[in-house]
This record gives C-alpha cells, structure tokens and sequence, in this order.
C-alpha cells in the first residue's frame, strides 16, 4: 500500500482526480440552482482524495492532505457554518438569510445558502477523508509519524 | 400497475435478496460486495422517484462506503465469526420480529398513500407555504436547498452536529491504541 497500486492505475488517477474535485466544487457551488448541495459534493471531493491514497499510496497522499490538515479543514468547516448561521443575528435572528437574494437561477442568489454549502462542503469532505485515513492507515500498535 | 412500479418492486426484491446474502454470509468481503448493491438499488430508487439530490448522495456515498469497508475488511480480518445455535434464542426473536412485522403494517395503513406528493400545493400545513414562496423568499431555485438551509436550517445544524460528533469520536477510539502504545514506549524508553 506504500508505494501504491501499478502503473496504470496512477496514470488514470493522475487524469481523473482533477476532474472529480472540479465536479465536486461545482455540486458544491450550485447546490442552490440544481440538485447537488454540501453533503453531496463534500463526498464527491472525499472520493476524488481516496482516489488518490489507493492509487498512490500513503506518504504521496499526506503531503497532499494530511491529517491535522483533514482535521482542520472539519473543525473550519462546521466553525464556518455556525458562524454564518450567527451572522444572522445582524438581521435580527440565528439562521436568518440576510444576504440578497439576487435574481433566482443564478449563481449569485439565495443570500448566505452558497456559502453554508461550502461549509458543509469542507466539513463532510474533510470528515470522510479523515475517517478514512483512520480506518485504513492507522495500524494497531503503531502510531502515526508525530514528533510531538 | 405501472412500469414504475413494476421496476420499484424489481429492485426492492433485489435489495431484500442482497440483504440476506449480507448477513448471512461467511466471507466479510462478499458481504461489503452485496451491502454496495444494496445501497445502488436504493440510489436507483431514489432516481425513479423524481429525488435526484438524494440519488446523488446516496451513489457518492455509497462509493465511499464500501470503499472504506473494503479497504478495513482487506487490511484487517475479522476471525471472531460464529454461529449460535440457540433455539430458544432465534425463536424469540423470530417472535419480536412478528410482532413488530404486525404493529408496522398496522402502523402504514395510516401513511400518506404511496406515489402521491406529499408536498402538494394544496396540502395542509407548511408544504404549501414552502412552494408558493420558495423562489420569492429565498431566492433559491432548487427547493431542496431552500427548505435544508433556510427554512429547516436547524434540522440541518443539527444533522451537520452529529456528523462532526460521529468522525471526532473515530478519531478518538482509532487512536487510543496508538496513544497508550506512544506511553508504553516511552516508559520503555526511561526504564
């Protein structure tokens, strides 16, 4: 698993990967125009990093994303949507749609709806990666490469 | 009978067969195989019943899902398998399972009919105010996201919570063995 799958597997994944977290961000950003959302394109951009990890092994996928990192982006993620969520307050209550509501069918309408997607986006994405690098690169009785 | 349902029941007796297989079968890995098909007849379900956000996750999901479970099942194997067999066990059980069998057939003569919207525009209730001023009060065109993030905000809030809680608590359980390892070595360090 350290050194990866063969030849043809990583050629294909070093093609595909992009691909699939470009449709990620993209399910991501228009969840509000067509169906899609957070969570969906949260565990498309965790798929496209899983990808990744079984094509090309551990030590290349941690210098992508590693750990703490996973886990940074998580806590950031659901920071960000209660924060949002508390923005609201400037509106007169938790949760209120402040924002404009733009011209509906556009990218830019639905307030503050966009933003609470990427936030759920990085929390979901972030999360699974990280159960997944807890699943299957944590060893019983060995822990992770940590200094500290 | 329509096609539709022709093909829902198709896939449902396909999902109940591959549930079976699942549970009961020796190997772990042809049971993490059948639970991936389980889970793409349910995506295909949701797909026949006009819920393609639903259809979306359930698929990316699912692929996670049993991308996971094969990637645990290969690195670890589970030889704790066993088989019971208690009578007395299995036929209370078999028992409870009746039971519960007769209280929810009961319990689904009171649903909503099968097939017809529940968010009719003239339903009672908030489904109608969600689609006459969805567009106009929220500005979103998928009602979806409009009833997730505005409207039903905190239901949301609350299912993100338990998401957060649910991949901190794996976390926790998965790296206890590490920590308590990291202490025993270096108390073997000092000694």
């Amino acid at each position: 698993m350290n050194s990866g799958m063969s030849l043809i597997v990583k050629t294909v994944t070093r093609l595909v990967a992009g691909f699939i977290t470009l449709f990620g961000i993209y399910i991501v950003l228009y969840g509000h125009v067509s169906p899609g959302g957070g969570f969906a394109g949260g565990a498309i951009l965790a798929a496209g990093l899983i990808l990744v990890l079984l094509a090309f092994g551990r030590e290349a996928t941690l210098r992508m994303m590693s750990h703490d990192g996973a886990l940074a982006w998580d806590c950031g993620g659901a920071l960000a949507f209660v924060l949002i969520a508390a923005l609201g307050y400037l509106a007169g209550g938790f949760f209120v749609n402040f924002l404009s509501h733009g011209e509906p069918g556009q990218l830019n309408s639905a307030g503050m709806i966009p933003l609470l997607n990427a936030a759920i986006g990085a929390k979901v994405g972030a999360g699974l990666f990280g159960v997944f690098l807890a699943l299957a690169v944590f060893r019983p009785g060995r822990h992770r490469e940590d200094p500290s | 009978m329509g096609m539709v349902m022709l093909l829902l029941l198709a896939l449902l007796a396909f999902m109940i067969i591959g549930s079976l297989i699942a549970a009961e079968s020796e190997d772990l890995l042809s049971a993490v195989v059948c639970v991936g098909a389980v889970g793409s007849g349910l995506a295909i379900i949701d797909l026949l019943l006009g819920a393609p956000d639903l259809a979306i996750t359930q698929v990316v999901v699912e692929v996670l899902c049993v991308a996971i479970l094969i990637r645990v099942v290969l690195t670890r194997r589970d030889e704790t398998h066993e088989t019971h067999k208690d009578t007395f066990a299995i036929a209370t059980v078999l028992l409870v399972l009746g039971v519960l069998l007769v209280l929810g057939g009961w319990a689904m003569t009171t649903l909503h009919p099968f097939g017809q919207p529940l968010l009719a525009s003239d339903a009672p209730g908030v489904a109608a105010q969600y689609l006459a001023g969805g567009v106009a009060e929220v500005g979103a065109v998928n009602y979806v996201m409009s009833v997730l993030l505005d409207y039903r905000a905190y239901d949301t809030l609350g299912e993100a919570t338990v998401i957060f809680v649910s991949v901190i608590g794996s976390y926790a359980i998965l790296r206890r063995t590490g920590r308590s390892h990291r202490a025993a070595r270096s108390q073997e360090g000092e000694s």
